[in-house]
């Protein structure tokens, strides 16, 4: 579709909105993974809370 | 299930992971239907032309760093208030992204200003009020990274929230008032497009879409958040049996 | 002599004394004003048109380097500690202690701007004007820094955080007070309304600062 004479600035917003939600993406997942890793890397160590030890 | 029980983190990740499908598909949905509105059934603006279609995500964006101020605000009070162990998290975990979508706001608004007004940037009462909203964010989140311990740092956090939340209509007022008086009587049509029926629809569709997205987000980010205070407990845990406590 | 009556006493002592930081910030004021001649030249026209808008950021500049003295040093050497014990409302002690900073920082700035604004070329009429402006507007400036200050008790190293977290909950004192000040200028706004909303910030800001001061030191230094 014809996006007029400032077609750069409408494709360059909305890119620019994209790559942010994009990051906020991939921070959410990458993050999520993290600290799921850690949390099973402590838990083969051994260390468990206390309300999952008691079951 | 009373409200109060959600207080308690681990039912809220199980909640979180009820909800998150949803969410997401929610997302999908209502950015699909709200991007086709914006481009295939909203009119080009007789002012603006096509440059209008920017307003889809500026005013969303302008939203969200709004409802995110709101947020935590609201959480604060949990906070300061009644102590709710989720309450600090709520607070932390919407600060990045009310600051992120603010920061789209801003963008958004620059490249929609120099096709419309000749310029990048134009200190008008809106974007002003807007960047000082950034730049109160980028303090807040600042604090909280200052501050090691998770309590002390959501208690800080929290009068500075409320605080913010006070000032962001003073801040708001006293800003128009500056642009009023530095106006010149200038040919700037700063003035907001007539919104139309044909524009407004695909508008509150795109505003309910990234407010879905925010939501998404915003679940998952505190999941994360609280999967982080368990890693830091057990961490602290890990020490003190190292040192044979 | 009440708690808080010495308490203010204590604190302008403190201030005036070698390494007190009290006159530091007129001189840093002084500084200030110098400096900007030198950035935009020295166009009298041009320094009176933008005369009230630099003293009014040299004041705020000056007011917030000095707000580390406001807190900071009491929670280093332990009389803090004391303060939160004491039996007057930890509201009050750290709105006598502002008043005292005020007193000793701000009014200083208050007294020396008529002369800056000589520097300035800005006119008799308008220099009281601005002075008025000031001198309402000045303890805005320190109730305000008051929250950043006990906020940045609570970290351990404040560094820029303090100013960065302040600077923004000023704006409106800011304009204001620059808009009361333009007032004898002809292309500004009547003087009423502008000085009256000052007025306002500055009894809301005397109210709200003590109260978010201390609920960060009462909830954030545990």
């Amino acid at each position: 579709m014809n996006l007029g004479p400032y077609a750069a600035f409408i494709v360059a917003a909305y890119s620019l909105t994209l790559a942010v939600v994009a990051v906020l993406i991939a921070w959410v997942l990458l993050d999520y993974r993290a600290q799921q890793k850690i949390l099973a890397d402590l838990e083969a160590r051994g260390m468990a809370r206390r309300s999952e030890v008691s079951r | 299930m009373e409200w109060i029980a959600l207080a308690n983190p681990s039912r809220f990740l199980g909640l979180a992971e009820r909800l998150l499908p949803w969410l997401v598909g929610a997302t999908a949905l209502a950015f699909a239907a709200g991007l086709y509105a914006a481009f295939f059934v909203a009119p080009e603006d007789y002012q603006q032309g096509q440059t209008v279609r920017i307003m889809f995500i500026h005013v969303p964006g302008a939203w969200l760093g709004m409802l995110g101020w709101a947020i935590m605000s609201v959480a604060a009070l949990g906070t300061l208030v009644w102590r709710h162990p989720l309450a600090d998290v709520a607070q932390k975990t919407a600060a990045p992204l009310g600051a992120a979508f603010t920061f789209v706001c801003l963008i958004t608004g620059a490249l929609w200003g120099r096709p419309m007004w000749g310029t990048y940037w134009v200190w008008d009462a809106r974007l002003t009020s807007v960047l000082v909203l950034f730049l109160m964010y980028l303090g807040l989140i600042a604090l909280w990274r200052a501050i090691e311990d998770p309590s002390r740092a959501a208690r800080a956090a929290a009068v500075l929230t409320l605080v913010g939340a006070i000032n962001l209509p003073i801040i708001k007022f006293s800003v128009d008032w500056w642009n009023t008086l530095h106006q010149p009587a200038s040919l700037l049509r700063l003035g907001t497009p007539t919104i139309h029926p044909a524009i407004l629809v695909p508008l509150l569709i795109m505003v309910v879409a990234f407010t879905l997205l925010f939501f998404t987000l915003y679940v998952s980010a505190m999941r994360n958040e609280i999967l982080r205070r368990r890693v830091r407990t057990l961490r602290l845990l890990q020490a003190q049996a190292a040192r044979g406590f | 002599m009440t708690a808080l009556a010495a308490l203010l006493v204590r604190d302008m002592r403190l201030a005036v004394r070698v390494g007190g930081g009290a006159l530091m910030g007129v001189l840093f004021f002084l500084l200030v004003v110098t400096m900007v001649p030198f950035g935009v030249g020295p166009d009298l026209k041009l320094l009176a048109r933008i005369g009230p808008a630099i003293l009014w950021i040299g004041a705020l500049l000056a007011t917030l380097f000095g707000l580390d003295r406001l807190l900071a040093a009491d929670h280093d050497d332990g009389s803090l500690d004391l303060i939160l014990m004491s039996r007057a409302p930890l509201e009050l002690a750290v709105a006598t202690k502002a008043i005292a900073h005020w007193l000793t920082t701000g009014l200083p700035l208050v007294i020396a701007a008529p002369l800056l604004g000589i520097f300035l070329n800005i006119d008799g009429p308008a220099i009281a004007v601005v002075a008025l402006a000031l001198l309402v507007g000045t303890p805005a400036l320190t109730f305000i820094g008051l929250i950043g200050a006990a906020l940045a008790v609570a970290l351990e190293r404040g560094g820029l955080l303090l100013p960065v977290l302040v600077l923004p909950l000023t704006v409106p004192v800011l304009v204001f007070g620059i808009s009361a000040g333009d007032a004898a200028m002809a292309h500004a706004a009547p003087f009423g309304p502008a000085f009256l909303i000052l007025v306002a910030l500055t009894l809301m800001s005397v109210v709200v600062g003590p109260f978010a001061a201390a609920a960060v030191l009462r909830h954030g230094l545990d």
